[in-house]
């Protein structure tokens, strides 16, 4: 089997392009929620009420041993019978993908707070701040930094996931790469197309968290 | 008034106590580190706390920050309870928004200074001013360079804390704490996570502030020549206990325990004053 070089600049790429936007939508959604999910998640596991705290533990627990693709089938196609919820598979995929690294997020937001000294929370005491400020400016800036590098690690292997929401019928980069296959039955140049998309974003998105890292580096001078 | 006798009663004399530790207990586990403790603190008094390691000194402290609970007994801050309240003419424990009211009087520098890392020397002192008092972001700058300035840290605003000597941190930490105005001070061994060498920029920073200050501060320390300048009161602590109290001439000339003479026998006077023998 030849490469087609004409049916890759005419046919494959242009329509890949035009769904890129798809994956970069479930990627960046499912990741903020994943972000902001996962820190509730381990605040809660911290709690000092053990009726936070205990169910806080299950959830992370159960969402991190079951498959994502459990997960998701069950949001897309369980929901609507369960709860009369029915999510476009866009929505579906983002709150599974979310989900599902949130519960990885918040033991990695648990490292990074436990990597706190004590001594800083003994000088946010002793200058009163309120629970609320002392999280927000001093436990979490600090807690975050050394994190950055496995966060930006998450983002890339969640990226690397996406492909599993085309099992839910979102038209994301594979999704729509099969169906290019499966109606002028060459595979070739889509399937590969794909590959070589995911190998561009990921280097770029691992500079631009070495990036961050070199930033938020306390020991610059 | 008969002069020498307000020399002596100084502190008490009409005062009340700011600081009231009654009948105070803390134990760690089975271990017990402070045992039935009573202590007053009067306004701008100045009381230094020595006493060989673990005798609990550093707990009297942080039980007055609320970084420690105490396992009983009371505390009170310029007549309010700190680890309680009064509920209906009973005591019940106090919650994290009375405790943030009350130990509002309270600052603290700590043994290692526990800058904040993440800002630079001026944030670290405009922070808790900001968020905590409230002042407008203009106000706090110029009252926290007015007290990086007292401990001549001012040239250095703009840089993070790990470009800085110990020393220097600890001075910014003084300034740190300074800023939110307190009516107490307290200094949990100050000079002890600090180079030899800079441990007299601290110490002086601390004289300058006991010469000119109306804070009454709490200076737990082993620097004994430092205790004898700068306190009007010392209190030998040994085994949970205050075991002996007074003025520095009658408790480094005259300790009538046998316990502190042999505490200070560790330490001879030379001309600097007293360093600790090895």
């Amino acid at each position: 089997m030849d490469w087609n070089w004409d049916f890759t600049w005419n046919e494959v790429l242009p329509e890949l392009l035009s769904v890129l936007h798809v994956t970069l939508e479930a990627t960046i959604g499912a990741f903020a929620f994943a972000m902001v999910f996962g820190l509730i998640l381990a605040l809660g596991r911290r709690s000092r009420h053990r009726w936070i705290s205990w169910p806080t533990y299950g959830f992370v627990e159960f969402f991190r041993t079951t498959p994502l693709l459990v997960q998701l089938y069950f949001i897309f196609f369980v929901f609507p019978d369960l709860f009369g919820l029915t999510l476009p598979p866009l929505a579906a995929g983002i709150l599974g993908l979310g989900i599902h690294y949130s519960t990885y997020l918040s033991e990695v937001y648990r490292a990074g707070i436990e990597s706190v000294p004590r001594g800083q929370w003994e000088a946010a005491t002793a200058l009163n701040f309120s629970a609320w400020q002392k999280w927000r400016s001093i436990i979490l800036p600090q807690a975050i930094r050394p994190v950055v590098p496995v966060m930006g690690n998450y983002l890339i292997v969640l990226f690397k996931e996406t492909p599993l929401l085309a099992a839910i019928s979102v038209g994301e980069l594979l999704g729509t790469a099969q169906s290019i296959g499966s109606n002028t039955f060459r595979y070739l140049e889509p399937i590969t197309l794909v590959g070589i998309f995911f190998l561009i974003l990921s280097y770029l998105a691992s500079l631009l968290v070495k990036r961050l890292e070199l930033r938020l580096d306390l020991n610059r001078k | 008034m008969d002069v020498t006798e307000t020399d002596e009663t100084q502190q008490t004399d009409g005062k009340e106590p700011i600081i009231k530790y009654r009948n105070i207990s803390k134990s760690f586990g089975d271990h017990q580190v402070l045992k039935e403790i009573d202590f007053d603190l009067y306004p701008g008094e100045r009381v230094a706390i020595i006493g060989p390691s673990g005798s609990g000194k550093t707990t009297l402290a942080r039980l007055l920050m609320t970084l420690e609970k105490p396992s009983a007994g009371t505390i009170q801050v310029d007549g309010r309870h700190l680890w309680h309240r009064e509920v209906k003419g009973k005591l019940v424990p106090a919650n994290e928004r009375h405790l943030h009211e009350v130990r509002g009087d309270i600052g603290m520098v700590f043994q290692h200074f526990n800058l904040f890392p993440h800002m630079t020397i001026l944030r670290n002192c405009t922070e808790a001013p900001v968020k905590v008092l409230g002042l407008p972001k203009k106000e706090a700058v110029e009252r926290a360079k007015e007290m990086l300035d007292k401990v001549g840290m001012l040239d250095k605003v703009d840089q993070y804390p790990a470009n800085l000597s110990g020393g220097q941190q600890q001075r910014v930490a003084i300034a740190r704490a300074l800023v939110m105005r307190p009516k107490v001070m307290l200094f949990d061994e100050p000079t002890s996570a600090l180079d030899p060498e800079t441990v007299g920029e601290v110490l002086n920073v601390i004289k300058d502030l006991a010469r000119q200050g109306d804070m009454a501060m709490l200076l737990i320390t082993h620097e004994m020549s430092f205790a004898r300048e700068v306190a009007d009161r010392i209190c030998f602590f040994d085994d949970g206990k205050i075991l002996e109290q007074g003025p520095p001439s009658q408790i480094f000339t005259q300790p009538k325990t046998e316990r502190l003479q042999e505490f200070l026998k560790r330490f001879h006077l030379n001309g600097n004053g007293f360093q600790e023998v090895q």
